[in-house]
């Protein structure tokens, strides 16, 4: 495998100065586009979650023309919507030591060290920003009896600082985000267009200047063209078929933004969840997040003998492993996710493994409800005790749950610089969707901490600094990029049509998934990751001669918006473990068997891999080429992560 | 278990529909409903056919994007509960299941069990919101508010905009779904400036988009999975009508 650095192309701009003043003064510098020329620039923004919606918003509300982009027939139904448990800030409400340079730390730390400083920094700076922003536009956030704002300890933080909304924190931010969009909407400076899935980046003289859109009710291709480009698509871990992402969820807008230019940045970084309910049978379509703020009161154990046949409850606490207890006296069942997640995998790999399949662990709520009483728990986690006794049938009140790790955010993503731009001039990347801020491992809370803060608050003082050189810039259709872009797309959905093999996309999805997932997923090996890199492309060379999609492409037609998916799904996968393999060394969510401590946790190589590992795409069937940012650590000091 | 289905079939907008009968064998008690009209559509598309589209997205209950009426309930027989989150084990071998898409003039079929809900959006975008612009917020903790009352406006705020209330309503009114988000924004002090035109602009948009007049049957309360109480409603038409005794018209927003 080819990997040279072409050294020069990833200027990650990062403003001089001290690390607390950065930000600041990056805003005092960058250019301002005067407020009576904003309505001459247009402005596309992809996706409606939490990144897009709250960009969208407040471009609208600066004047600028804003085209928003979702594929779902309602910008409310995001994905960002099925977070559960909370949101970050550092507002210090409980005296408990927080602050703006705690969370930053643990944001870097809990990265395992692969993550920008200053990107970092500013992210724990606006965050007690976005809570301000989002009381005043009516989320309902937790409250005390005193009336004022309720925070939790959340996700191994030994601080309160998380804000949350009942078990359904990120619907209750997205209502917020959307309610803000909808008000734009009505304003005419936001159009919307729901049911439209961008399936191209149009590149002219090296900018970005507009996408192709599929109309997904009537199949019509459409051009669209704008002064620059936002993606905020969100995460990729349907990658793996079965993650807890919603069904939609999908790589394609990045992914043709890579294949346009865009790099791609530690495609590797995965986060797998530790609590969530395990598969039941071969039909199961996803795996469903049972908040990890559960682990605050829920405590996790396995029978020391893997033939216990009682049932739970009849077991006394001598025959119980609480193997995160025993493991981590310290944090216990509060490790971070990625030791959790890695702990669950091994005792289940043992054999020791409870429900009906052996594939989970026990998350037992029966102390807390004896401590606590029942009524304080249905308070703190009423809403997915319901949702777990739905899905399985059983009652958590009664019966603890069964738990296992899934597939639930990714930190890779498009690269971009500090001003959240990708290395194609004119193209922004938010939320999930970039590589920005969470290193290899993003700590809970955080994610739609990094959504609100690049939509709110970061975006829309950088992209002024960009737009200010394009002022009556033209943004014609008409053009041979614009041409080329949609005769490819009109290419790729006809190439599927024609197929008419025997496969459907889905039993294809599943397959490609259980490969990355086995080589690519909990732990990893060189071994491991070669093979993959075999059955892969075998897989996909099947995937278009074999394909069916039934149907036309002008009208609905779900199969086809699938088959899109699975394709770059495909190239994902592959880069994934390329980026994987080239990784020697263990950090955060990427753990390489090969590289551990004797304790077994996560050993990095920071003289060789402190890097930004940024993937340029050469082409269907070349080889991508690396590209390198380092990464300088100045405000904390690299340590080995240890949760004793 | 094995299941007779009965689906309405409808090629797009403009074309007529018909139900169709399917037998669907070895059906998976601890599957979902989707699940089971997944395996059923991965058999349709090996034979040949045109597999049954529906809305779908987070599978968890909470975006909303699902819903269809089986045996004339939205979203089937258990309460609370979306169809997503509906499994098989609540069904016995045998059962014949009708399943038809929303039924509302105000929500265009699409395709077999997809429906037009861009209604809501325009109904939200009519004033269902607190106008804050980025960056103009003051601290939070600035505001407390009796917990309480907080509760009361996040139970309302719980809505996911499904539709289902409209479906099972006899005269198709969208006013559980209105007179929630009215409610969630009315109840809190952030929301008093614009609580007379939000209520006004609401329901005017809501009355334009071709929904049903409420008489109060209630089915809506009964058949919402997030429980939403039909008290909502009751608010919005005491603000509405408050507003309207006081000459208050629907907002005209400009853009920036
Ligand atoms: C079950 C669950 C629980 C979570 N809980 C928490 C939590 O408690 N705290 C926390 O901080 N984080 C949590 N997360 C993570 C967090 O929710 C996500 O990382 C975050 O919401 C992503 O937001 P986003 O705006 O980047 O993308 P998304 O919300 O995924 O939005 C993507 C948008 O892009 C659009 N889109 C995608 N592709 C295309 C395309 N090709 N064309 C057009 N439009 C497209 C979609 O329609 C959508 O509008 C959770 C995640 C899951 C899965
Ligand atoms: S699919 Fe989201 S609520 Fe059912």
């Amino acid at each position: 495998m080819e990997s040279p650095n072409v050294s020069g192309v990833l200027d990650s701009k990062i403003p001089a100065g001290p690390l607390e003043s950065k930000w600041e003064d990056h805003k005092g510098h960058l250019r301002l586009v005067n407020p009576n020329n904003k309505r001459k620039f247009t402005i596309i923004v992809v996706g409606s979650g939490l990144a897009g919606a709250s960009a969208a918003a407040s471009f609208g509300e600066l004047g600028y023309k804003v085209k928003c982009f979702c594929f779902q027939d309602s910008p409310r139904r995001a994905h960002s919507i099925a977070a559960q448990g909370g949101i970050n800030a550092a507002k210090n409400y409980h005296n408990d030591g927080d602050s703006v340079f705690r969370l930053f730390y643990d944001t870097v730390k809990g990265g395992d060290f692969r993550s920008r400083e200053a990107n970092v920094y500013r992210l724990a700076e606006v965050s007690v920003q976005i809570i301000d922003q989002c009381v005043a536009q009516g989320v309902p956030f937790a409250r005390e009896y005193g009336g004022l704002l309720d925070n939790r300890s959340f996700g191994g933080a030994q601080v309160s600082r998380t804000f949350y909304a009942r078990g359904q924190t990120g619907q209750q931010l997205l209502l917020g985000a959307y309610q803000a969009l909808c008000r734009q909407i009505d304003a005419g400076t936001v159009t919307m267009f729901p049911r439209h899935e961008m399936l191209d980046l149009v590149v002219e003289n090296g900018r970005a200047v507009g996408i192709i859109t599929r109309n997904l009710v009537t199949g019509a291709l459409d051009r669209h063209a704008a002064h620059a480009v936002v993606l905020a698509t969100g995460g990729y871990s349907n990658v793996y078929y079965l993650s807890t992402n919603a069904k939609g969820s999908n790589v394609t807008a990045a992914w043709r933004a890579h294949k346009r230019g865009a790099f791609f940045a530690n495609a590797c970084y995965t986060q797998i969840h530790p609590t969530c309910i395990p598969a039941s049978g071969d039909y199961q379509s996803k795996l469903t997040l049972m908040s990890e703020s559960l682990r605050n009161d829920g405590r996790i154990w396995v029978p020391k003998n893997p033939d216990d046949k009682r049932s739970p409850d009849q077991i006394p606490d001598a025959d119980r492993d609480y193997y995160l207890e025993r493991k981590y006296p310290s944090f216990g069942n509060l490790v971070p996710r990625d030791v959790a997640a890695r702990n669950a995998k091994s005792v289940v790999d043992e054999g020791k493994g409870v429900g009906p399949q052996k594939n989970g662990v026990y998350l037992d709520f029966a102390d807390s409800i004896r401590r606590l009483g029942r009524k304080t728990i249905e308070e703190r986690y009423g809403n997915l005790f319901e949702m777990y006794d739905k899905i399985t049938g059983e009652n958590p009140y009664v019966v603890p749950m069964r738990i296992y790790p899934a597939p639930h955010y990714t930190m890779g993503g498009l690269w971009v610089d500090y001003n959240l731009m990708s290395n194609v001039p004119g193209l922004f990347v938010l939320g999930e969707a970039n590589f920005s801020d969470h290193g290899a491992n993003r700590l809970g809370a955080s994610a739609l901490m990094q959504g609100l803060a690049d939509g709110y608050f970061v975006i829309p003082y950088t992209i002024g600094d960009y737009l200010a050189d394009f002022l009556n810039a033209k943004t014609p259709t008409d053009t041979d990029a614009f041409a080329a872009a949609e005769a490819e797309v009109r290419a790729g959905v006809d190439r599927f049509l024609k197929i008419q093999g025997k496969r459907t996309a889905d039993s294809y999805h599943r397959e490609l998934g259980r490969i990355v997932w086995d080589y690519c997923g909990i732990a990893r090996t060189a071994e491991g990751l070669r093979k993959a890199l075999e059955l892969i492309p075998a897989l996909r060379e099947d995937f278009w001669q074999n394909l069916r999609i039934p149907g036309g492409s002008a009208a609905v037609n779900q199969e086809l918006e699938k088959a899109g998916r699975v394709a770059d799904y495909f190239d994902l996968g592959e880069l994934m473990c390329r980026d994987a393999l080239d990784r020697e060394e263990s950090c955060g969510g990427h753990l390489r068997e090969e590289y551990q401590t004797p304790e077994g946790e996560a050993l990095r190589n920071d003289e060789k891999y402190s890097y930004v590992a940024a993937w340029e795409h050469n082409g269907a069937g070349k080889a991508p080429t690396l590209h390198k940012e380092p990464l300088a650590f100045e405000a904390v000091k690299l340590t080995q992560r240890s949760y004793k | 278990m094995n299941l007779t289905l009965h689906i309405w079939r409808q090629g797009g907008p403009d074309q007529p529909g018909r139900m169709v009968r399917y037998d669907v064998k070895d059906v998976n008690e601890h599957s979902s409903f989707l699940e089971m009209l997944d395996v059923l559509n991965q058999q349709l598309i090996e034979k040949g056919d045109d597999p049954i589209a529906f809305d779908h997205d987070c599978r968890e209950g909470i975006c909303g994007s699902c819903g269809f009426v089986i045996n004339g309930e939205a979203h089937g027989p258990l309460p609370k509960t979306t169809v997503c989150q509906l499994h098989m084990r609540h069904f016995k071998s045998g059962d014949t299941l009708h399943l038809e898409p929303w039924r509302s003039r105000a929500f265009p079929v699409l395709k077999d069990l997809m429906v037009n809900r861009s209604a809501f959006d325009r109904i939200i975008q009519a004033g269902g919101y607190i106008s804050v612009s980025t960056g103009s917020a003051p601290e939070a903790n600035l505001t407390p508010i009796p917990k309480p009352l907080a509760d009361r406006a996040f139970e309302a705020a719980e809505c996911i905009g499904c539709g289902a209330c409209v479906a099972q309503c006899p005269n198709g009114a969208a006013n559980l779904f209105t007179g929630a988000k009215v409610a969630h924004l009315n109840l809190l002090p952030q929301g008093q400036a614009e609580r007379e035109t939000r209520a006004v602009g609401m329901v005017e948009q809501m009355e334009q988009e071709g929904f049903g007049s409420c008489s109060n049957f209630a089915e809506c309360e009964a058949v919402c999975p997030k429980g939403i109480s039909i008290d909502n409603i009751a608010r919005m038409n005491r603000d509405y009508l408050k507003a309207k005794l006081q000459g208050v018209n629907r907002l005209v927003v400009v853009g920036a």
